[in-house]
């Protein structure tokens, strides 16, 4: 993501979070975008920009569904009648490979957002992620999904 | 035709976001624990409110009320997590363990836990 790409991107947010699209507004939100870029100068730079939101994009492809599939089973699981015997909370540590703080970050958030877990804090050496799991049955079938899912296809997001 | 087309989609959305904000709050009223409630919250919140905004875009054919309501959902997708990531790890900070405790609790076995 170079800084021209963040600059034009900034200046569109701020003409929609403002509700004008006029010359002069775009320019202010351009103005604030350049402002916002200098700050994090050092940390913008990324060799192929498409190929890497090619992945972005299907990143955000399996967030999507995982999402609706998550909704939907707290759904069936809050109006069945059995629910409580259904339920099985377990705090799992889970082994991270993502390293850098906007891969956690961004890991932590997915799982939070999918089908039964729920992120709960990060080790202070960062190599452990604990989820909150609403329905645990099988503590390695569950840490080898997002291993394979969500955790392996940031790594590729980002590489 | 495709006009009335948009404003059945977007009605299915609008009631389908309604159900799911009304089992979120179903389910922060039967499930068990906070930690089990929180994922009621989070999950099927933010489904019923996406879906909703999602609505809105649908028939505003306006750009900027288009843009609007798609960065609230991103802002929403944002922010649910963050509050209940947060409000669980202060719960366990706090002490606090669902009655029937946990089948399993790794969290118990970090140095620094309480």
């Amino acid at each position: 993501m170079n800084l021209v790409f963040l600059v034009v991107t900034l200046s569109l947010v701020w003409a929609a979070v403002t509700g004008s699209f006029t010359v002069l507004n775009l320019l202010l939100g351009a103005a604030i975008g350049v402002g916002a870029g200098l700050f994090i100068r050092e940390r913008i730079e990324s060799p192929h920009l498409l190929l890497r939101l090619r992945r972005i994009l299907s990143l955000a492809l399996l967030f999507f569904t995982e999402l609706a599939l998550s909704a939907w089973r707290v759904a069936v699981l809050v109006l069945s009648p059995n629910m409580k015997q259904k339920i099985a909370p377990a705090i799992i540590a889970y082994p991270l490979t993502v390293s850098t703080d906007v891969q956690i970050t961004l890991l932590a958030h997915l799982i939070t957002l999918t089908p039964g877990t729920l992120s709960v804090d990060v080790a202070e050496d960062r190599r452990v992620l604990y989820i909150h799991a609403l329905e645990m049955h099988d503590r390695e079938a569950l840490i080898a999904s997002i291993k394979s899912g969500f955790e392996a296809k940031i790594i590729e997001a980002f590489q | 035709m495709i006009m009335d087309g948009l404003y059945y989609l977007a009605g299915l959305m609008l009631i389908a976001g309604a159900l799911f904000s009304l089992v979120a709050a179903l389910g922060i009223l039967r499930l068990p624990d906070f930690y089990s409630r929180m994922h009621a919250a989070s999950k099927a919140g933010a489904v019923g409110s996406g879906l909703a905004l999602l609505a809105i875009a649908l028939v505003s054919f306006d750009a900027a009320v288009i843009l609007r309501a798609l960065l609230g959902i991103v802002f929403f997708m944002l922010t649910a997590p963050i509050s209940a990531h947060l409000f669980a790890r202060a719960a366990y900070i706090a002490g606090y363990r669902p009655a029937g405790g946990f089948a399993l609790d790794e969290m118990n076995e970090r140095p620094d836990a309480n």
